[in-house]
C-alpha cells in the first residue's frame, strides 16, 4: 500500500477549500432563511386554508421530498431557463433550488409545530380579547418557534451537507474545491481527508452551537 | 464445597459506582423454605434478589445454588464471568417474578409460558402448550391462555408472570415486590397464588412490602438495612426482635403508620 | 418529442440500474445496520464506541463527498473497484449509518424489563433478540426504514457523477442528444416521485396501523 501522505499541495491550495467552506455556509444560511420564510407562510396558510390550497401545498411538499436533490438542481439550472424567460448563474440557481427544497421540509416542521401549540394558550389569547392576527403573532408563533427549534437545527445541518451537490453545476463551494484540487494535484487521499474533516468539524460545531441556543429557549411543558 | 442449603449467599458485596448497595450479606434458604426479605427502600433487597438471578453482577462474596456458584466460575484464584450459555442455563434454574410483570406483549399468555419451555427446555410444541395450560390453570387463568397481556388486568398479568416462572420448574422462585405495581383490590388474587405455591413446597425468596402476608406465609423473615442483614427471625418473633432492634422497630412502626 | 419516445427503452435501462443499485444498497445496509445497531445497544463499550464513531462520522459527511472518497480515494489505497461498486459501497456506508440509528431507536423504545424477563427464563442472547426483542422492535423499525429506502433511491442519483448510467445519467445523456432538458427532467422527476411517494405512503400506512396495536 506504499502510499505516502503529503499535504504540501493541499496547503498551497487551501484557499480553494476555505473559500469553498465559507460559500457552503453562506449557501446554507441564505437557503434556510428563504426556506423558513416559504415554510412559515405556507404552514400558516395551510392550517387555515381550504382543500384546494392544501392539496397544492401538499403537492409541492411531496414533489420536492420525493425527487433527488441533484435532479432538482439540474432542473432549475439547465431546464427552467429553457422553459421560461429567466437567466441566472449557477450560484443563484442553486440558492433558489435549495431554498425551495428547504421550504418543502420546513412546511412540515412548522405545520406540526403550529399544531403542537396547546389549545389552552389560544383560548387564553381569545379570552384576553386578542384578534386572530395578534393570536398568531403573539401566541402561536413564539411557542411554535421554540417547539420547532431542534428540527430547524437539524434541517440546517442537512442543508449544509446538501450544499455539496452545488459542485455539479460548478458552484465553487467546498466539494467543488476538493474536486478541483483532486484533479489538479492528484493528492486525492489528502484532499479528501482534509475536506471530510472540514465538513465534520463544521457540521458538529454548528450542531453544538445550535443545541446551546435550543437549551436557552427550551419550553417548559 | 457442598452445602446443605439450596441457596447459600455469603459475604455478598455489590456497589453501583461509589455507592455500596450490599455489604457482606449472608443469607441461606433451604429446600422448601419460604424466606421473605423486608426493609426500607434503598436497603438493597431488590439488588440482592437480582444478583441471585445474575441480572446484576456482584463484586465480592459468593452466591451458590445447589453448590454451584451463580454467574462466575473460579479458575484457580481468578474469578471469571460464566459464558452466555452457562448463564442462561443457570438462570433457568431460578424463576423470577418481576414488580413490572415483564410479560412479552407480543405473545399470548400461553406463548409467554411456552417460550422458555420450548427454547430452553426444548419441549415439543404440544407438550409445552400442555404444561403452559396446566400452570395457567393453576393460577386461575386457564380461560385466558390465548389472550395477549394487554387484554389482561394487572393481577392477571402478574399471575401469568408467576406461571411463566414456575412452569420452568425452577429450584427456587424469586419474587421481587410482585404486588407493588397492582391496584389494592388485585393484590389478593396474586398473593393467593403465592400462598398456594408455598403450600406445594416451592422454595421461595421474596421481597415484599406486604408485612402481614410475609408474616403469614414465610418460614423466616430477613430484615435488611443499609445493605446488610440486620435481623433474621421466624415470623412469630418479629415483634420480639423489634424490641431489641431499633431500626427494625422504626421500620415496622413507620410501616403500620402508613398502612391502612 | 418523438426523440423522447425513442429514448424510453434507454431510460428504462437507467431505471433498472437505479433500482438495482438501490436494492443492493438497501439489502447490504439492512444486514450491516442491524448487526452494528445491536452492537451499539448491547455490545461491550469498545464495540459500542466504534459503532457510535462510525455512524456519527458517516452521517456528518455529505453523501456526494462519501461517493468521491470511495471512488477516487480508495484505489489510491490499493482498493480498486468499478464505478458501480464504488457507488454501491459509498451508498451502503451512508445507509448503514442510517439503519444503525433506526435500530437503536427501535430497540431503545423497548422497556429494559423485556430483556430481563427473557433472561430470567434462561434464554440465550440470540434467542432473546429473536423471540423477544426483534418482534417488538420491528414495528418501530419498519416505518422509518421503509421511508428511508427513498433516501437510498434519491442518493443513488449521485452515482451518475461516476458515469454509472442510472436513471439520472440516462436522462442527462438523452438531453445531450435531444436538447430538450425540461420535459426530460420533469419525466425523470415524475418517475422518482412515483417510486418514492409509493414507499413513503406505505411507510405512513404501516405507522398508522401499528399505532393501533396495544402494548
Amino acid at each position: 500500500m506504499g502510499y505516502h501522505l503529503s499535504f504540501n499541495l493541499i496547503w498551497r491550495h487551501f484557499d480553494k477549500l476555505w473559500g469553498g467552506l465559507l460559500l457552503s455556509l453562506e449557501l446554507a444560511i441564505i437557503s434556510i432563511a428563504i426556506g423558513a420564510l416559504i415554510g412559515l407562510v405556507l404552514a400558516v396558510w395551510y392550517v387555515s386554508a381550504g382543500r384546494v390550497v392544501r392539496a397544492i401545498i401538499a403537492a409541492y411538499v411531496e414533489f420536492i421530498r420525493n425527487v433527488p436533490l441533484i435532479l432538482l438542481v439540474y432542473l432549475v439550472f439547465y431546464g427552467l431557463p429553457t422553459a421560461i424567460d429567466i437567466a441566472y448563474g449557477p450560484t443563484t440557481s442553486f440558492v433558489l433550488t435549495l431554498s425551495l427544497y428547504a421550504g418543502a421540509y420546513l412546511v412540515e416542521v412548522f405545520r406540526s409545530g403550529l399544531e403542537a401549540v396547546p389549545r389552552g394558550q389560544l383560548d387564553a389569547g381569545k379570552a384576553l380579547g386578542l384578534t386572530p392576527w395578534q393570536r398568531l403573532i403573539d401566541v402561536r408563533l413564539p411557542t411554535m418557534t421554540r417547539i420547532t427549534l431542534p428540527a430547524l437545527s437539524n434541517t440546517f445541518i442537512s442543508l449544509f451537507k446538501d450544499t455539496s451537490v452545488a459542485s455539479v453545476i460548478a458552484v465553487p463551494e467546498l466539494t467543488y474545491g476538493a474536486q478541483w484540487i483532486n484533479f489538479s494535484t492528484f493528492r486525492i487521499v489528502e484532499v479528501y481527508i482534509v475536506t471530510t474533516i472540514m465538513y465534520l468539524v463544521t457540521g458538529y460545531a454548528i450542531l453544538f452551537g445550535l443545541r446551546q441556543v435550543e437549551r436557552r429557549f427550551r419550553v417548559e411543558r | 464445597m457442598a452445602s446443605e442449603h439450596l441457596l447459600d449467599i455469603r459475604q455478598l458485596a455489590k456497589s453501583f459506582g461509589k455507592h455500596q448497595v450490599l455489604k457482606a450479606v449472608d443469607l441461606h434458604v433451604s429446600k422448601g423454605e419460604v424466606v421473605t426479605v423486608i426493609g426500607p427502600s434503598g436497603s438493597g433487597k431488590t439488588t440482592l434478589l437480582r444478583c441471585v438471578n445474575f441480572l446484576e453482577t456482584y463484586d465480592g462474596g459468593s452466591i451458590r445454588i445447589d453448590g454451584t456458584e451463580v454467574g462466575y466460575r473460579n479458575d484457580g484464584p481468578q474469578r471469571r464471568r460464566r459464558g452466555e450459555v452457562d448463564l442462561a442455563r443457570m438462570r433457568a434454574e431460578t424463576g423470577m417474578v418481576f414488580q413490572s410483570f415483564n410479560l412479552f406483549p407480543h405473545l399470548t399468555a400461553a406463548e409467554n409460558v411456552m417460550l422458555g419451555l420450548r427454547r430452553v427446555r426444548k419441549k415439543p410444541k404440544r407438550e409445552a402448550r400442555e404444561i403452559a395450560l396446566h400452570w395457567l390453570g393453576r393460577v386461575g387463568l386457564g380461560h385466558k391462555a390465548d389472550s395477549l397481556p394487554g387484554e389482561l388486568s394487572g393481577g392477571q398479568q402478574q399471575r401469568v408472570g408467576i406461571a411463566r416462572a414456575v412452569a420452568m420448574e425452577p429450584k427456587i422462585l424469586l419474587l421481587d415486590e410482585i404486588t407493588s405495581a397492582l391496584d389494592p383490590e388485585l393484590v389478593g388474587e396474586v398473593l393467593d397464588v403465592v400462598r398456594q405455591l408455598a403450600g406445594d413446597g416451592m422454595t421461595m425468596l421474596m421481597v415484599t412490602h406486604e408485612i402481614a402476608f410475609a408474616r403469614d406465609a414465610s418460614h423466616r423473615i430477613v430484615f435488611m438495612a443499609d445493605g446488610m442483614v440486620s435481623a433474621v427471625v421466624p415470623p412469630d418473633q418479629l415483634q420480639a426482635a423489634a424490641a431489641e432492634n431499633d431500626r427494625l422497630r422504626s421500620f415496622l412502626s413507620r410501616f403500620s403508620a402508613t398502612a391502612h | 418529442m418523438e426523440q423522447i419516445l425513442y429514448a424510453i427503452p434507454f431510460l428504462g435501462h437507467g431505471l433498472y440500474i437505479t433500482l438495482l443499485v438501490s436494492a443492493i444498497v438497501v439489502a447490504l445496509s439492512l444486514f450491516l445496520g442491524v448487526l452494528f445497531g445491536v452492537g451499539l445497544v448491547y455490545g461491550p463499550w469498545p464495540v459500542a464506541l466504534m459503532v457510535r464513531i462510525f455512524s456519527d462520522c458517516i452521517r456528518g459527511i455529505p453523501i456526494l463527498v462519501l461517493i468521491f472518497v470511495v471512488y477516487y480515494g480508495f484505489p489510491q489505497l490499493g482498493l480498486n473497484m468499478s464505478s458501480f461498486w464504488a457507488a454501491v459501497l459509498a451508498l451502503t456506508l451512508f445507509k448503514t449509518a442510517q439503519v444503525i440509528e433506526y435500530v437503536r431507536g427501535a430497540i431503545g423504545s423497548i422497556p429494559r424489563g423485556q430483556m430481563e424477563g427473557a433472561m430470567s427464563i434462561g434464554l440465550v442472547f440470540s434467542d432473546r433478540l429473536r423471540f423477544v426483542i426483534f418482534p417488538q422492535a420491528v414495528r418501530r423499525f419498519l416505518p422509518p426504514w421503509i421511508n428511508g429506502v427513498t433516501d437510498a433511491i434519491k442518493g443513488s442519483a449521485l452515482v451518475s457523477l461516476l458515469g454509472v448510467v442510472d436513471l439520472m445519467q440516462a436522462i442527462n445523456q438523452v438531453i445531450g442528444r435531444t436538447y430538450e432538458p425540461m420535459p426530460l427532467y420533469l419525466l425523470g422527476a415524475f418517475i422518482y416521485f412515483a417510486i418514492n411517494y409509493s414507499l413513503s405512503s406505505l411507510s405512513r400506512m404501516l405507522e398508522r396501523r401499528y399505532s393501533y396495536i396495544r402494548d
